[in-house]
């Protein structure tokens, strides 16, 4: 917080660096950002590992993995079909990495002095990379596959022939606009939820020094924050999901057109 | 009206967009669970349908609140 008394939501998505570096103009250190990244990468793999001993009999964590990986295999099959199996780890990828980092931001590890989570989801420059990704990655297995036959992805069967033009307008604006609407959702919708826990967060300490009526109100904040902290969870579930499912069904379209 | 004031306001009324967003995002899961119940043999098998419905109508409100907070820190 910078000064005493004054909300400052916008703080936590700063990003600081830990080991500054410059190389050649460009600024490329070691932020707080990289470092939850990194985190991230960690607690996937260390979930993975734990549960791929392949097992008879599996045990619980081997449970879970497999309870995660078969839900993505589930979704890929229904919505792409038996060709989408091959790109189901790319999917499965994308899912585990944005609900685990999703997850990671809401820890509340600043009970701890010094020590604050980062949620690398609610920068643009992530979640932009990551739908970038996923619109090449459907550009270009649209056009591996079917060549230029891919654009009648743009006009749908038994449009008349008058119409063509602007359909074609329309349906080729719905397609560019994927990737800022599946970047945008995802970071958007974690600032959101990150700037109304820390408004009403300090409604609660502010609220503390404010008397009977300010108790009453801090009491009334706190009630409400543990409401929105389950949403959250909530939201970060349904956000990586989400994000998952538009994706397999972008490249639905691209595999199989329509 | 000085301009930090305007800017105030113009970000609360863009705020609205987000209560639209709301109503939106009521009516996806209100008609999906009206519908469900009338059939819950069909019902998971269109649940992937939900969320799109679903994202479509939220991407929106989200987008109001981007337009609200791109109005409130402009300068």
């Amino acid at each position: 917080m910078a000064e005493a008394g004054k909300i400052d939501p916008m703080h936590q998505f700063t990003v600081e660096p830990i080991a500054p570096l410059h190389i050649g103009g460009v600024d490329i250190s070691f932020t707080n950002s990289s470092a939850w990244l990194l985190v991230t990468l960690v607690v996937i793999f260390g979930f993975m590992a734990m549960g791929m001993r392949r097992q008879l009999v599996p045990n619980r964590w081997q449970m879970a993995v497999e309870g995660l990986t078969g839900f993505i295999d589930d979704m890929v099959r229904v919505n792409i079909g038996p060709e989408g199996r091959r790109y189901m780890p790319y999917i499965f990828s994308l899912f585990s990495f944005i609900l685990v980092s999703n997850l990671l931001g809401l820890l509340p590890l600043a009970i701890v002095p010094g020590l604050h989570s980062f949620t690398t989801t609610s920068h643009f420059s992530i979640t932009g990379v990551l739908a970038v990704m996923s619109f090449s990655m459907v550009l270009i297995i649209g056009f591996w596959r079917h060549g230029f036959h891919f654009f009648s992805l743009f006009v749908p069967h038994g449009t008349p022939i008058v119409m063509v033009p602007l359909i074609f307008l329309i349906e080729l604006i719905s397609f560019m606009v994927r990737p800022f609407s599946l970047g945008l959702r995802l970071f958007v919708a974690m600032i959101a939820g990150h700037i109304l826990m820390e408004v009403f967060g300090s409604f609660v300490v502010t609220g503390l020094n404010g008397g009977p009526v300010g108790w009453g109100v801090g009491a009334l904040s706190f009630a409400f924050i543990v409401g929105v902290a389950a949403l959250e969870l909530l939201v970060s579930a349904i956000q990586a999901y989400v994000f998952a499912l538009l994706t397999s069904l972008y490249l639905n379209d691209a595999i199989n057109l329509h | 009206m000085d301009f930090a004031s305007a800017q105030v306001i113009g970000a609360g009324l863009a705020a609205i967009g987000v209560g639209a967003a709301a109503i939106g995002v009521g009516n996806v899961f209100g008609s999906f669970l009206e519908s469900a119940l009338r059939n819950p043999a069909a019902a998971d098998g269109q649940q992937g349908r939900l969320f799109i419905g679903f994202a479509a109508a939220e991407l929106l409100g989200l987008i109001a609140f981007a337009v609200a907070m791109i109005i409130l820190y402009a300068r």
